[in-house]
């Protein structure tokens, strides 16, 4: 393993500090228990906005902290899900009196101890609303597994709703937005390579140097089918094909396209993939309206790529248009 | 040995080195189907709850198992702190306020654990999960402590070896369909390493 720590068992706390340090005046960090809020939290009689999961997949979820986005993350141990007390503590740091959504990626520990946290934030008075997202196409039969994951949507849900919040928008609608954007967003992914997770050392997993894992969550747990590696083209083509097979894209439907880096892949990689899905799309005669590239949702230096679409209407391209000032997210602020 | 709040507090401490000793095998078993954090996370919650244990022992062996509870709870995360929490908090109200355990009070505890992690985690026999270890636990009985416990971890490891065959229908495994099968389930596992080191403590 090679990586610039000091000590795998301190490497979240050791991150936090640098990041605190990075981002005055934007965020207030605290460390036992770790919690990212925004510098000027409580934001009074305004929705908090509040998510959290495993460390790793950075900028997720503190880098979009701040005006515009979450009033507070909660990063857990290296892809394991806050605690309870965790999630607790933030909800108190940030609650302007006007209630609390809390964004939850389906994954069995998140929803577990966000479930028990939201049962101590209730006990406390706080009106607290929870919405679960679960966008990757890979799994498929939802009915015989822990469900559908919750990936590359998740960035793009935080941004609607932590817009609508910041409008003055009450809790019912942005519990609503969140659903709405839930229902209408879809993810898949690749990995050319495992992600090492500091405390264990190795590869999460083992792909020869001609094999792509097809359908890949974000935590280097292997996905659908592990196929020969393909060019880019054919990369895009699987998928593209499993997100618009799902949710009907109709022809003319306009979409949010966010080509998403695991971490590892450079944007030279992901500039090129973007463009052959704007390509493919325009073939379909869906309307790309907006895009995201970047790593925004990562799987720590995993190489491989996700790509989400979410269908616009006015509403929801509003508010993604709506000024962001976080670590990882800014613009019109 | 007597059963009484030091004898829990004891055997806690020996479940403690048990799961330190297993470390890197739950995270290989847990590298193979999950994400292999499983391992680390018990270590880590456990190493918290014996830092509790040398600051003070609770005077019930109630209290020690609601000590281990609030602590796993609070310090593990993932699927496996709130699912071990929720048994230890359990068995804790079962055992009520009494000095002294008795193998009637071990086998309604145990009962107890099992059903909360059934409810918390919706998870049913055969679906790969900590539940094929501990349901066929829950049904032990005995004439001694001791004997009850041996039962429970007789049970809980045939079951664990059971989850081998079986693909996986909760938790991070069931993403993997049928490339789950011919795997230890990692959480079943840690639950009969924890049911054998108490029976071991007896």
């Amino acid at each position: 393993m090679k990586k610039i720590i000091n000590d795998p068992t301190t490497i979240v706390a050791d991150a936090l500090r640098g990041m605190a340090l990075a981002h005055p005046g934007l965020l207030r960090i605290t460390e036992d228990p770790a919690v990212v809020a925004r510098a000027d939290a409580p934001v009074r009689g305004k929705v908090a906005i509040v998510s959290g999961g495993g460390s790793g997949h950075e900028p997720l979820h503190g880098g979009f902290v701040g005006p515009g986005m979450l009033d507070a993350a909660c990063p857990g141990a290296v892809f394991t899900s806050p605690t309870p007390d965790q999630v607790q503590a933030a909800v108190t740091q940030v609650d302007g009196g006007a209630g609390v959504l809390l964004v939850v990626k389906n994954y069995t520990g998140d929803v577990l101890n966000f479930e028990t946290a939201a049962e101590l934030v209730a006990a406390d008075g706080i009106d607290v609303r929870t919405v679960v997202i679960d966008d990757d196409v890979a799994v498929r039969d939802s009915t015989w597994t822990a469900g559908r994951r919750g990936v590359g949507g998740t960035v793009l849900l935080e941004k609607i709703v932590g817009a609508a919040a910041e409008s003055g928008a009450d809790l019912d609608t942005c519990e609503r937005l969140a659903r709405a954007v839930v229902g209408n967003v879809r993810s898949m992914g690749i990995a050319l390579t495992a992600p090492t997770v500091p405390h264990v050392g190795e590869p999460s997993f083992t792909l020869a140097e001609d094999e792509m894992e097809v359908g890949i969550g974000i935590h280097g747990e292997p996905g659908r089918s592990r196929e020969p590696l393909a060019d880019a083209d054919a990369i895009v083509a699987a998928l593209l094909d499993p997100i618009l097979d799902d949710l009907p894209f109709a022809e003319k439907s306009r979409v949010l396209l966010f080509t998403n880096s695991m971490g590892g892949t450079p944007l030279l990689e992901l500039y090129l993939a973007h463009g052959i899905a704007e390509r493919m799309l325009a073939e379909r005669g869906i309307t790309v309206e907006r895009r995201l590239v970047g790593p925004f949702i990562t799987s720590l230096e995993m190489q491989g790529m996700s790509l989400t679409l979410l269908r616009l209407d006015d509403e929801l391209t509003a508010l993604w248009d709506a000024p962001v000032r976080t670590a990882a997210l800014r613009w019109g602020a | 040995m007597g059963c009484d709040a030091g004898a829990v507090a004891a055997a806690i401490r020996e479940a403690a080195a048990v799961i330190t000793e297993h470390r890197d095998e739950l995270v290989r078993l847990d590298q193979a189907i999950g994400d292999g954090d499983h391992g680390e996370n018990l270590k880590r919650g456990f190493g918290f709850v014996v830092a509790r244990l040398d600051e003070s022992t609770p005077d019930t062996p109630a209290a020690v198992l609601k000590l281990v509870a609030t602590t796993l709870i609070s310090k593990v995360g993932g699927a496996a702190g709130p699912l071990y929490g929720t048994a230890f908090l359990r068995a804790a109200t079962a055992l009520g306020d009494g000095p002294e355990l008795t193998p009637e009070l071990i086998s309604t505890a145990l009962r107890a654990a099992v059903d909360g992690v059934v409810a918390r985690g919706k998870a049913e026999v055969g679906d790969k999960t900590m539940v094929d270890a501990l349901v066929p636990a829950a049904k032990a009985q005995g004439s001694t402590v001791g004997e009850v416990l041996r039962a429970a971890a007789d049970a809980a490891e045939a079951g664990a070896e059971s989850t081998v065959p079986l693909v996986a229908r909760k938790g991070r495994a069931s993403y993997l369909g049928e490339r789950s099968a011919g795997h230890l389930d990692p959480g079943a596992r840690s639950s009969a390493l924890l049911l054998r080191s108490f029976a071991d403590s007896t």
